[in-house]
């Protein structure tokens, strides 16, 4: 194992301050994927959802993967974080690979749903994480009531799910995923099921976390203008097999505000995004919903798999 | 926004009183229905009667022949109401307690065996629930036996568990037990498989143990399903520990009451009338209380304003 197996916390939040997007990317990344590519159904008839992947993430980045829908940017997530495996190639997550660091409890997840025990308070469902590593009660609570500053919901800590709107309830998601403070924050399509400006508010808010924690994260959009407002580096994918089109570095300053948006340079990169996904778009038109239809029983049949 | 909603209402617990009170009217409803129909069936096809007295030194004379008599609503097949009513009050024996009280004291008696065999076979029912969930070979190998467990006349092998375990509330708590267990392992069977299956990733990506998924995310997301089942084996239960009651002799019980009174039928027919209804107060009484366990233990879930 490489040093960068050992976690220490002070660590990761040292070696990055203000506008530090890609300095640190000399050093072990993050994530490394190499010759990735993934098949849905061994059998004949197998869907190739993803070829040839090769992509690297850095200490303290925030990459965005986007791309229409079926190009496979949900199944890279799911294999960095070793919910599902590749069927060629390697990933590698703190330079081990993947099913070793989520052993090691290396990463936290955000899904589209907020997925929240509807019997556990807000806090308890905080502390999830916590009980299941070992960690003591007081030490819980003390991390779950910080989480919960964290994240502006101090006061709701022994509500219940049901009790919050859709956007407190990611925002607990996201407390829970940063309960024991991982290296790495995986986050597929967060925001996706939120209203356009309780989407908008929940941007800032993940900014304003990302800056006090610097946490790696990978974050899986079909929103350009949030891919763009929240990254470092945006990741163009294409369908059919599902395929990395173009990287593109986003330069816009840190912190990212309000006025962000309004800024030149950020409509610069929105159409540049724009026009890589066209680009790829327009080269291959056929077998959009075959591939969609694929992919659904694929995550249908995983599904039941688990269960 | 975040003072909005902290004032969000809390949301209502148990039913309100508006609510308590249509349940209520529901319920005397029935109850006046079946009395109307009941003694509406006697009217038409029971007995004649006649009313021969004075009332206030009026005399009174009231005769009533129903126009069609049929057997079944005679006064031995189908007592008046009043009669399996008074016959509670009554004392059961010359001299005796009144046979509400005798019959409280046996629905007790029956209670405690049936309780027993409830325990039982609800911690096996899940037990079995669990195992299968997380062997398909397992449940694939024994599913189709726990079904065919069901579908072997329980009233034909009572006797033979009675015999083989010399008789005593121990048997009737097997009998019990046995008609309990199935409905548990089949909610079972849906309940700790029925939590989202993000969640089952959300919980491996936090390499939590086959330990740690049931009793953090299974168990408690089957609690709904396992209550449903409950329901009906508190039910079942009771069933089966009167039918563990007639083949073993045990002069405790409501069984024994049963076999009693339907032996002096002919004598007393309102006195097993009156046997059937204790053991349908018992029944619901069961039920009850499984229902009220079920709203004690998922007070913190989410409940739709409307529905159940």
């Amino acid at each position: 194992m490489t040093d960068a197996a050992t976690p220490t916390p002070s660590a990761h939040a040292a070696t990055s301050t203000a506008g530090a997007s890609t300095a640190a990317t000399s050093t072990t990344p993050v994530v490394r994927i190499a010759g990735v590519g993934k098949t849905f159904g061994t059998e004949t008839g197998g869907v190739r959802a993803l070829d040839g992947i090769d992509l690297a993430i850095g200490q303290g980045e925030f990459v965005s993967l986007i791309g229409p829908s079926g190009c496979g940017k949900s199944t890279l997530l799911r294999l960095i974080g070793d919910l599902t495996s590749p069927t060629d190639g390697t990933v590698e997550v703190n330079g081990k690979p993947a099913r070793r660091a989520r052993l090691d409890r290396d990463y936290g997840m955000v899904f589209q749903a907020p997925v929240l025990m509807e019997w556990r308070t807000v806090a308890k469902n905080i502390e999830l994480p916590l009980e299941l590593m070992g960690y003591k009660k007081a030490e819980r609570l003390r991390r779950s009531s910080e989480l919960l500053k964290l994240v502006e919901l101090d006061g709701f800590e022994s509500r219940h799910p049901w009790q919050l709107s859709g956007g407190m309830q990611q925002r607990v998601a996201i407390a829970r995923a940063l309960a024991f403070d991982p290296k790495l924050l995986l986050m597929d399509e967060p925001f996706g099921a939120l209203d356009e400006m309780t989407r908008e508010r929940m941007n800032l808010e993940l900014m304003r976390i990302w800056t006090r924690t610097r946490t790696t994260v990978v974050f899986v959009t079909h929103s350009i203008p949030e891919a763009v407002f929240l990254s470092t580096k945006v990741v163009v994918m294409s369908p059919r097999p599902g395929r990395v089109a173009k990287v593109i570095d986003i330069d816009l300053p840190q912190p990212r505000t309000v006025e962000t948006r309004e800024q030149e340079r950020y409509f610069e990169l929105v159409t540049e995004v724009r026009e890589a996904l066209r680009r790829k778009d327009g080269s291959a038109p056929v077998g959009d919903e075959a591939m969609d239809a694929a992919l659904r029983d694929a995550e249908r049949i995983r599904a039941e798999g688990l269960a | 926004m975040a003072v909005a909603a902290r004032s969000l209402p809390a949301r209502r617990r148990f039913a309100g009183p508006g609510r308590r009170a249509r349940i209520a009217l529901t319920w005397l409803a029935i109850v006046a229905i079946l009395v109307i129909v009941w003694e509406g069936a006697k009217w038409l096809f029971g007995d004649p009667w006649r009313i021969h007295t004075t009332f206030l030194g009026l005399p009174i004379d009231i005769e009533h022949k129903p126009p069609m008599p049929a057997r079944i609503a005679r006064d031995l097949s189908l007592p008046h109401i009043w009669d399996v009513v008074g016959a509670f009050a009554e004392p059961a024996q010359r001299n005796g307690a009144p046979l509400g009280v005798l019959l409280a004291g046996q629905a007790w008696f029956t209670f405690r065996e049936a309780l027993i065999g409830f325990a039982v076979g609800g911690l096996l029912g899940l037990l079995l629930g669990i195992g299968f969930v997380h062997s398909r070979l397992a449940e694939r190998a024994f599913v189709p036996y726990v079904v065919a467990s069901q579908t072997v006349p329980i009233l034909a092998i009572s006797p033979l568990i009675v015999v083989a375990t010399k008789a005593g509330w121990v048997s009737v708590a097997i009998i019990s037990a046995y008609l309990t267990f199935f409905p548990v392992t089949i909610a079972a069977l849906r309940g700790l498989r029925a939590a989202d299956a993000r969640a089952f990733e959300l919980m491996r990506s936090y390499a939590a143990g086959k330990l740690s998924v049931l009793w953090k995310l299974r168990l408690p997301t089957s609690v709904p399903y396992l209550f449903s089942s409950l329901r009906v084996a508190a039910a079942a239960s009771v069933i089966g520990a009167l039918i563990g009651e007639l083949p073993s002799g045990i002069p405790d019980g409501l069984g024994a009451s049963l076999l009693n009174y339907n032996q002096y039928y002919t004598s007393g027919p309102e006195r097993l009338w009156a046997t059937i209804i204790a053991c349908s107060i018992l029944g619901l009484a069961f039920v009850g209380l499984v229902r009220l366990a079920e709203l004690l233990l998922t007070r913190n879930r989410y409940r739709p304003a409307a529905g159940s």
